[in-house]
């Protein structure tokens, strides 16, 4: 498959090897081979129902597998509960929904995983909150509930929540799809320091300008396959497949918010 | 300024109508030629004063009831909604346990319960099991309850969005992590009205422990009524019982309201 087409030397952070999804009947992922690199930063495109979700969740062991496996530091990754607990807190999420807590605090939402899953004291989680939340602009807000923030302030809380198991790879599933237009901007710039800080990232985006400017390598799926994979510079300016010059030029005509 | 001024008339409007209204009703029955019999046999003002120390001295009894029933309840019914509410297949017969326990004493008449357990039992004579009828009056009140409050809580943790448990789970809390830190947390704060609006039930419900023989609020008014032939005593239960149950009513419809209000403009 297309894979071949860009060669690494650092050995894979995150490999998917023929990872198949099915819900009911229909194949959702179709042999997904991807792998990630040590601050590699790879953008998901593709239409909505392309299975770019899906191939997040998979990769977080949220969702169980049909086929393939999962090597997560060279270790295959089991779905199997304890191992899987394990495993999330080596890989951190965030969702188009933002799903913070509303009960507790920024800094609370952020110091949660720590203290309980890594087992950090209250002050020791709090101050890794804190910086995390400084990280993101979002200093003043520490105790602002998730309620009297806006979408963008939302969705960086939950950005510096899933950084705070100090993940091996960040799985970011179109966070911007559900912000304000005005916002996606401060988000975008708070994804661009993580990549340039050297962040290992596989992005599910319908931001194409966003995926051109911080990717190393952008996939493009259709169908649950990667159909192209390869350089932004090559998947936006000399798609080979098709599929992909259909797809972006429909993405060209119509805007990317056409196709949510 | 118009608006206050319309809001002052409609207020004062509904004040009128309220007491034409309610002088009209008292005017009516009053000066039927059957009030002075029922005056006479239910709202009897010697009787009153007579019978209110006694009666407030026997609803202590109801008191420590409720009050001791409650505390029982309260961690009792969240283990049965967990319990309820495990998915994991070797903890299926607890399942099973618990939806039975719901079912069965949900279903059955209290005061059958009471009934069976508060004579039945005793009657046994097993060594080491307590005669007393209030033990067993609170056996029974924190069985039914349970089962009901059982119920308030699990529709609780059913109505927390399952994007919360998820996205606890993929910060790496276990199953118990996220319910203890994510899930019991919001869903205890829904719960608060309907779990008051069980306990106002259960407050009712301790007057029915009489049939034991307990000498609560209602047996004491009960008695009362046989040495006088008078039902004001009764009366007099009555009222102590909406003394109660009345605020708390309303702090149940005002904590409700506010929850509206927070999850209309509240996010998830």
């Amino acid at each position: 498959m297309a894979r071949k087409a860009t060669k690494r030397a650092a050995a894979p952070v995150l490999e998917l090897r023929g990872l198949s999804k099915r819900y009911g009947r229909p194949l959702v992922l179709d042999k997904i081979d991807l792998s990630l690199a040590e601050h590699e930063v790879v953008c998901l495109i593709g239409a909505s129902g392309s299975g770019k979700s899906t191939l997040l969740r998979c990769a977080d062991l949220l969702e169980p597998i049909d086929a393939g496996s999962i090597t997560l530091d060279g270790g295959t990754v089991s779905a199997d509960d304890r191992d899987a607990d394990a495993t999330r807190r080596q890989l951190g999420i965030v969702f188009q929904g933002f799903s913070l807590f509303p009960h507790l605090t920024a800094l609370e939402n952020v110091a949660l995983a720590p203290r309980v899953a890594l087992g950090l004291t209250t002050a020791a989680a709090e101050k890794r909150a804190r910086a995390l939340l400084k990280q993101l602009g979002l200093a003043a807000k520490a105790n602002a509930y998730p309620d009297s923030l806006s979408g963008g302030q939302q969705q960086r809380v939950a950005i510096a929540r899933a950084l705070a198991t100090e993940p091996k790879v960040l799985l970011l599933d179109e966070i911007t799809s559900a912000l304000d237009p005005v916002l996606v901007a401060d988000v975008l710039e708070a994804l661009r320091a993580l990549a340039k800080g050297g962040m290992t990232m596989l992005i599910a985006t319908h931001e194409m300008a966003f995926a051109a400017d911080v990717a190393d390598r952008i996939c493009y799926l259709e169908g649950g396959r990667i159909v192209e994979e390869g350089s932004p510079e090559k998947i936006f300016k000399a798609p080979r497949d098709p599929r992909t010059r259909a797809f972006l030029k429909r993405v060209r005509s119509v805007g990317a918010s056409a196709l949510r | 300024m118009t608006a206050a001024r319309s809001a002052r008339k409609g207020t004062l409007v509904a004040v009128i109508s309220t007491l034409v209204v309610a002088t009209l009703v008292a005017i009516s029955i009053g000066s039927s030629p059957s009030w002075p019999l029922v005056q006479k046999a239910f709202f009897d003002g010697t009787y009153f004063s007579s019978s209110l120390p006694d009666v407030i001295g026997a609803f202590a009894i109801n008191i420590q009831l409720f009050v001791l029933a409650e505390i029982l309840i309260l961690p009792i019914g969240l283990l049965i909604a967990l319990a309820r509410s495990i998915t994991n297949p070797a903890f299926t017969p607890l399942r099973i346990f618990a939806t039975i326990y719901t079912d069965f004493f949900r279903g059955v008449p209290s005061i059958l319960l009471i009934y069976v357990l508060g004579f039945g039992v005793p009657a046994l004579r097993l060594p080491g099991v307590p005669k007393e009828p209030f033990f067993w009056a609170l056996v029974t009140l924190v069985l039914i309850y349970s089962a009901y409050v059982s119920e308030v809580y699990r529709a609780g943790i059913e109505s927390i969005h399952p994007s919360q448990e998820r996205a606890a789970r993929a910060l790496g809390l276990t199953r118990f992590q996220a319910l203890r830190y994510v899930v019991l947390p919001q869903a205890l704060r829904r719960v608060v009205p309907p779990l008051l609006n069980d306990f106002i039930g259960l407050q009712k419900d301790t007057a029915l422990v009489s049939i034991l023989g307990v000498v609560e609020a209602f047996k004491q008014a009960q008695i009362l009524k046989s040495a006088n032939f008078n039902f004001t005593p009764l009366m007099v239960t009555a009222l102590i019982f909406l003394v109660i149950t009345i605020p708390m009513t309303r702090l149940v419809d005002c904590l409700a309201a506010k929850d509206r209000a927070t999850q209309q403009g509240g996010t998830r």
